[in-house]
C-alpha cells in the first residue's frame, strides 16, 4: 500500500490544478460571453499574415 | 439643422486614462456581424479597443476623446448598419455580477471537493466489506478533512454569512438548518476520523454544500440575465431631448442626461422628455400615456406637461422642472409609496417551506437523540444518529426543487417575450385569479391606427404619400398604416395645420378641415367617429374624411376569450371617457368596466377586490397606472409603458399583440405545479429516508446515494416545464371558436356606463 504516498498527493495535485486553471479562466472573463467566443471562432480572416 | 450629439454623461474614464463607454447594440446576429463591427471602429482614428460582447449584445469602446467623441463612435456603428444606443450600468448589475461569480467560485471549489473527497470515501467504503487496514482508512479520513474543512470554510460562506444575519434577527430561514447541518457533519466527522471510527460524513457534508451551491447559482443565473436584458431595452427604448444651450445652439442630449433648469425644444411628432413647464409655443398633446385620456389637451405657455406625452401640432419651448408639489406626477409617488408598504409581502413558495421545514428537522434530531438515550444507547451512539438525520433531511432536493423550475419558466417567458422584473413573478402570476386591464395602450394598441374602411383605396394612397411629408403624429400613422415610401415632391408643412402639394397638377391638401378649406366635419360624421381623430384629405374636388382611432391589439377578444375560459374575472379600469371605454369592453365581452378612474379610484377598486380575497393580475401602461401596479398581487406591463410604470410591474412583455398575457399566466401556472410536485417529491424523499436515519441504518454511502438521487431527480422534473407549454394563441383559439352571438356579449350594450363590480359570491 505505500504506492499510496505518492498516488494520493499525485491525484490530489492534479485536481487542484483543474481549480486553479478554473478560478483562473474565471477571473480572466474567458465566461463572460460564452455565445461569442462560438460565434468568433467562425471567421478566419483576421489571421495576420 | 447640424445639432450636436452629447454623450459625455456616458463615458467613463479609465484608470489609463482613456474614455470608455458601453453601447446596447441592436440587430448582431452571426460571426459576421462582430467582425464588421469591432473592425470598422478599429480604423477609426483614435479608437484604441473595441469589443462585443454578443452574449449580452454590449459594445464596450476605449478611446482617446481628444481624437473621437462618443456621438462620432455610435454614428460609426449606425452606419456599419447597426443600431447603437449608450448605456449606463446600473450598480445593482454590477453588484449581481459580482455575486454570481462569487457563487460560481464557491461551486468551483465545492465540486472539486466533492470529487476528490468521494474518491477517497469510495475507496473507504470498499475497504470497509474487504481487507483495508485501520491506518490506511484513518490515513484517507485524514485526507478528507485535509480537503473537506477548507473547502467548506470557503464554499459554505454564502450559507453561513446569511444563517447568521437572520438568526441576529431572531428569524429562521433554509440557510440554517443547511449550516447547523454541515457544521456538526464536519465537527462528528472530525471526532470520528480521531477516534478510528469506520464511518466519516465528510462526503456528504461537501456534496450538500455542492447541490445547494448549484441552486442557488440558477437563481442568480435567472435574475442576471432578465437584469441584462431589461437594461438594454431601457437604453435601446431612450429618448433623446434636444437642448437649448444658453448660447442659444441646439444639442442633442439623452433625456436622462436633463437637469432640471435645462431648457427643451419640442418639435411636433415628438416626445415631451421630461416633466416641466412651457415658457413658449402653443400645441396640443396627447398624454394618453399619462392619464388615459385619448382626446388631446391644448396647452400654452405656463402649462405643466409631463414625460411620455406626445407633441402634435407646434413646436413647444419647455423649462424642466424638479418634481414639485402638487403635480400629477407628485400625486402619482405619493400613492405608489403607500401602495409599496401596504402590500403585504407574498411569502415565496421556498420561503414558506423553509420556515416549516427548519423546526421540524431540529425536533427530530433532537427527539432522535433522546430517544436513542431513553432506550439505553450509548451517548456517542445517539448523538452519531441524530447527526445522521440532520444530514439525510438537509433541504438539497428542497434547494433546488424551486429554482431550477424557475430557470426553465423564466427562459420560456423570455422566448415568448416576456421578461421578469422580479423572480417571485412567477409563483405569484399563477396565483392570480382577476386580470384587471388598463385601456388605452393595453387591450388598445400604443399608438393610434387608420381606419380605412369607409375610404377609396386611391384616395387613401395619395393622402398617406402626403403624410410622409408631415411630423404629425397622426400624418405619421396614415403613413406607416399604408406602408408608403415615396413622397411628393415639393409638399410644404404648414405647421399644426397641414401639409400640401401638387398631385398631377392640381393642389392636394392634408390637414384639418380648416386647412382643406372646409366647413367643420358634417354632425353625422362626427357623431360617428365620436372616438376618433379625424384627418381630411382633399385633391381634385375629391374629400376624404381619413378617422384615426386606437384600434384593440390584434388579438385582444381571442385572449380574452381564452383567460376567461381558463377562470380568470377580467376587469377594465380606465382613465378615459365612458364613451371610449364602453365599445371596447363590448367587443371584448367584458362585462365588468369602470371609465373616468383617477390613480386614487384604481387602487380603491383594487384594494375592495383584494378585500373579497381576489388574487389581481393588474395590466396597465399609463403613468396613472403606476400606483395600481404596485397596488396588485402581481403586474404585467407592455414595454411602451410610461418609465415610472415599467419600473413598479414584475413584467414586461414586447411587441403589438396581447398574447404574452395568456402565456404568462398559462406558464407561470405550470410551473407552480411542478414547483410543487418538487417539494413534494422532496417531502416523499424525507418520509423513506427519515425513519432510516431514525433507525441508525444510515451509513454515509446511503446519506451520499439518497441525496444525489432525490436532486436529480427534481432537476429532472423541472426540466418537464420544456417539453410541454408550447401556448399559442392559435392553439387556445382553435379550441374555442370566438362566439359572436354570445348572449352575454349582447347584453353588455345595457350596462351603464361606469358599471360597478359586484362583489364575488
Amino acid at each position: 500500500m505505500n504506492v499510496l504516498i505518492y498516488l494520493v498527493p499525485m491525484a490530489l495535485a492534479l485536481g487542484l490544478t483543474g481549480l486553479v486553471a478554473f478560478l483562473w479562466s474565471l477571473k480572466s472573463g474567458q465566461y463572460d460571453d460564452l455565445d461569442g467566443a462560438a460565434q468568433r471562432i467562425l471567421p478566419d480572416d483576421d489571421i495576420k499574415t | 439643422m447640424a445639432e450636436t450629439l452629447d454623450l459625455s454623461t456616458f463615458v467613463e474614464r479609465t484608470p489609463a486614462g482613456a474614455s470608455h463607454i458601453t453601447l446596447a447594440v441592436e440587430g448582431v446576429g452571426c460571426a459576421g456581424c462582430i467582425r464588421k463591427i469591432e473592425s470598422g471602429l478599429a480604423n477609426l482614428p483614435g479608437v484604441i479597443d473595441a469589443r462585443l460582447n454578443f452574449t449580452q449584445r454590449r459594445l464596450a469602446v476605449d478611446f482617446r476623446d481628444n481624437e473621437i467623441d462618443a456621438g462620432q463612435i455610435v454614428k460609426a456603428v449606425e452606419d456599419i448598419g447597426y443600431g447603437a444606443h449608450p448605456f449606463a450600468p446600473e450598480r445593482v448589475e454590477a453588484a449581481e455580477d459580482r455575486q454570481a461569480k462569487r457563487l460560481l467560485r464557491c461551486l468551483a471549489v465545492a465540486g472539486f471537493a466533492a470529487m476528490n473527497v468521494m474518491l477517497l470515501s469510495i475507496s473507504v467504503w470498499s475497504g470497509n466489506v474487504s481487507d483495508m487496514t485501520q491506518e490506511t482508512r484513518d490515513l484517507f479520513h485524514w485526507l478528507s478533512a485535509l480537503i473537506a474543512l477548507p473547502a467548506a470554510a470557503y464554499a459554505g460562506q454564502p450559507f453561513f454569512q446569511s444563517a447568521f444575519r437572520v438568526l441576529r434577527a431572531r428569524q429562521l430561514n433554509m440557510d440554517v438548518p443547511i449550516s447547523v447541518g454541515v457544521v456538526l457533519a464536519l465537527g462528528l466527522s472530525l471526532y470520528e476520523t480521531a477516534t478510528h471510527a469506520a464511518h466519516a460524513y465528510f462526503d456528504s457534508a461537501v456534496m450538500l454544500l455542492f447541490f445547494l451551491l448549484c441552486g442557488r447559482y440558477l437563481d442568480q443565473v435567472v435574475r442576471r440575465k432578465t437584469r441584462v436584458f431589461a437594461g438594454n431595452l431601457a437604453s435601446l427604448k431612450a429618448e433623446f431631448a434636444h437642448r437649448l444651450e444658453t448660447s442659444g445652439e441646439l444639442v442633442r442630449v439623452p433625456a436622462a442626461a436633463l437637469r432640471p433648469g435645462d431648457r427643451v425644444l419640442v418639435r411636433p411628432g415628438e416626445r415631451i422628455p421630461a416633466d416641466g413647464t412651457i415658457i413658449a409655443g402653443a400645441s396640443e398633446i396627447d398624454e394618453s400615456l399619462i392619464t388615459g385620456e385619448t382626446t388631446q389637451r391644448a396647452v400654452g405657455a405656463g402649462a405643466k406637461v409631463y414625460a411620455g406625452s406626445i407633441n402634435f401640432s407646434g413646436a413647444l419651448t419647455m423649462q424642466v422642472d424638479a418634481a414639485g408639489a402638487g403635480t400629477l406626477v407628485n400625486e402619482v409617488e405619493r400613492l405608489l409609496d403607500r401602495a409599496t408598504q401596504a402590500k403585504s409581502q407574498t411569502v415565496r413558495l421556498a420561503d414558506h417551506a423553509g420556515r416549516l421545514y427548519a423546526p421540524v428537522v431540529h425536533v427530530t434530531a433532537a427527539l432522535t437523540a433522546v430517544g436513542w438515550l431513553l432506550a439505553g444507547a450509548s451517548l456517542h451512539d445517539s448523538i452519531v444518529t441524530a447527526i445522521a438525520v440532520l444530514i439525510i433531511t438537509c433541504p438539497c432536493a428542497l434547494a433546488l426543487a424551486i429554482p431550477a423550475v424557475q430557470v426553465v419558466a423564466t427562459g420560456q417567458l423570455f422566448r415568448t417575450g416576456i421578461i421578469l422584473n422580479n423572480g417571485d413573478a412567477i409563483e405569484r402570476l399563477a396565483e392570480a385569479d382577476t386580470i384587471v386591464f388598463d385601456k388605452t395602450g393595453t387591450l388598445t394598441l400604443p399608438e393610434p391606427c387608420v381606419d380605412a374602411t369607409l375610404i377609396d383605396p386611391d384616395l387613401l394612397e395619395r393622402a398617406a404619400r402626403l403624410a410622409l411629408s408631415s411630423h404629425h403624429p397622426l400624418a405619421a400613422a396614415l403613413a406607416r398604416a399604408l406602408g408608403e415610401r415615396i413622397p411628393y415632391a415639393g409638399a410644404v408643412e404648414e405647421p399644426g395645420a397641414g401639409v400640401c402639394a401638387m398631385i398631377d397638377g392640381r393642389e392636394a391638401r392634408l390637414g384639418s378641415a380648416k386647412f382643406c378649406c372646409l366647413a367643420e366635419p358634417g354632425p353625422q360624421a362626427a357623431a360617428r367617429d365620436s372616438d376618433a381623430s379625424l384627418i381630411v384629405f382633399a385633391h381634385a374636388g375629391r374629400i376624404a374624411n381619413i378617422p384615426i382611432r386606437q384600434t384593440l391589439r390584434p388579438d385582444a377578444a381571442a385572449v380574452t376569450q381564452a383567460l376567461t375560459k381558463r377562470g380568470l374575472d377580467l376587469i377594465i379600469l380606465s382613465g378615459d371617457r365612458p364613451a371610449a371605454v364602453e365599445p371596447v369592453a363590448r367587443e371584448l365581452g367584458i362585462k365588468q368596466w369602470r371609465a373616468g378612474l383617477n390613480p386614487a379610484e384604481k387602487i380603491a377598486v383594487i384594494e375592495l377586490l383584494k378585500s373579497q380575497g381576489r388574487r389581481v393580475l393588474m395590466v396597465g401602461d399609463g403613468l396613472n397606472d403606476a400606483p395600481a401596479l404596485a397596488a396588485a398581487h402581481v403586474s404585467l406591463s407592455p414595454i411602451s409603458a410610461a418609465h415610472l410604470t415599467q419600473a413598479h410591474a414584475d413584467a414586461l412583455f414586447l411587441g403589438d399583440r396581447l398574447a404574452p398575457v395568456l402565456r404568462a399566466v398559462v406558464i407561470a401556472r405550470q410551473a407552480r405545479r411542478l414547483m410543487k410536485q418538487n417539494l413534494a417529491l422532496a417531502v416523499i424523499y424525507n418520509a423513506c429516508a427519515v425513519p432510516v436515519a431514525i433507525a441508525g441504518f444510515v451509513t454515509p454511502l446511503i446519506a451520499a446515494v439518497a441525496m444525489s438521487a432525490s436532486s436529480i431527480l427534481v432537476t429532472l422534473n423541472a426540466l418537464r416545464a420544456r417539453l410541454t407549454a408550447d401556448v399559442t394563441v392559435d392553439a387556445v383559439t382553435a379550441q374555442s371558436p370566438v362566439k359572436t352571438d354570445d348572449p352575454d356579449i349582447k347584453q353588455i350594450g345595457t350596462v351603464a356606463a361606469g358599471a360597478r363590480i359586484e362583489p364575488v359570491s
